[in-house]
């Protein structure tokens, strides 16, 4: 699957990184659709960070957020 | 206080937390408590194999985790209608030649809102309005730092459809959290 993706396509992909490795064609058609593409590299990040804030979701502490 | 008195004491202390950990899973009350009453249970019973471990809520979260996906696998024995699993959604977000239909714009100081509790109660918020099984995978996938492999076996579906919720659970999440706290 090498070539030209669609901002969708991109973001599935993305979201896939976090559940498995990509093979080298996906990765090649995501880094190629992320340096064109400002909305997609956002998107990108927004999905990386909610990783982190579900995971922190598990730490908080119960007198901070009872 | 007796030894043994001393770690009941200090596993009931504890049981807010596990409460709280095991709803964020399960989202029914009931099952939460459950989980958690068998996981107290199993952390007194097993008081041996906490000998000698540095963290007593870490040991027995380890425990709940066990309980909560023994849950999960009974509910997933239950029939469940199946959700839909085609990807025609997210209508509004791209158009129809799979752009965007209005570019996402940046977060601002998302670093930030980890320090706030008012954002884990937005998150919180934003998860209760996901499917329930969709949410069930994602929680077990994120919260429980469970493999898709193993979510998959758990719940009987194929890789490709967990991906799939994965992916939904995310896209929905982050276009909740942009309404409900960035954009704010």
């Amino acid at each position: 699957m090498i070539g030209i993706i669609s901002c969708k396509e991109s973001t599935r992909l993305v979201s896939q990184g976090l559940d498995r490795e990509l093979a080298f064609g996906e990765r090649v058609a995501l880094r190629v659709h992320l340096v064109i593409c400002l909305g997609c590299r956002r998107a990108g990040r927004q999905l990386q960070f909610l990783r982190r804030a579900v995971r922190e979701l598990a730490e908080i502490d119960l007198n901070t957020n009872a | 206080m007796p030894p043994a008195a001393d770690f009941r004491a200090q596993l009931e202390a504890l049981r807010p937390y596990l409460l709280r950990y095991a709803s964020l899973q399960l989202r029914d009350a009931a099952a939460a408590e459950d989980a958690v009453q068998e996981a107290l249970l199993a952390a007194l019973a097993g008081q041996a194999g906490f000998a000698g471990r540095a963290n007593l809520r870490t040991w027995v979260t380890g425990i709940l985790k066990h309980k909560i996906v023994d849950v999960i696998r009974r509910q997933a024995r239950e029939p469940v209608l199946p959700e839909q699993t085609e990807d025609d959604d997210f209508d509004g977000l791209f158009r129809r030649n799979g752009h965007w239909a209005g570019r996402p714009v940046p977060w601002a100081d998302p670093d930030g809102a980890l320090e706030q509790s008012q954002f884990f109660r937005a998150l919180e918020l934003c998860l209760e309005r996901l499917p329930a099984r969709t949410a069930q995978v994602f929680m077990m996938r994120e919260h429980l730092g469970q493999e898709t492999a193993e979510i998959c076996k758990e719940l009987g579906v194929t890789p490709t459809h967990c991906w799939v919720m994965l992916y939904r659970a995310r896209m929905t999440l982050r276009e909740c959290l942009q309404q409900t706290w960035f954009e704010r």
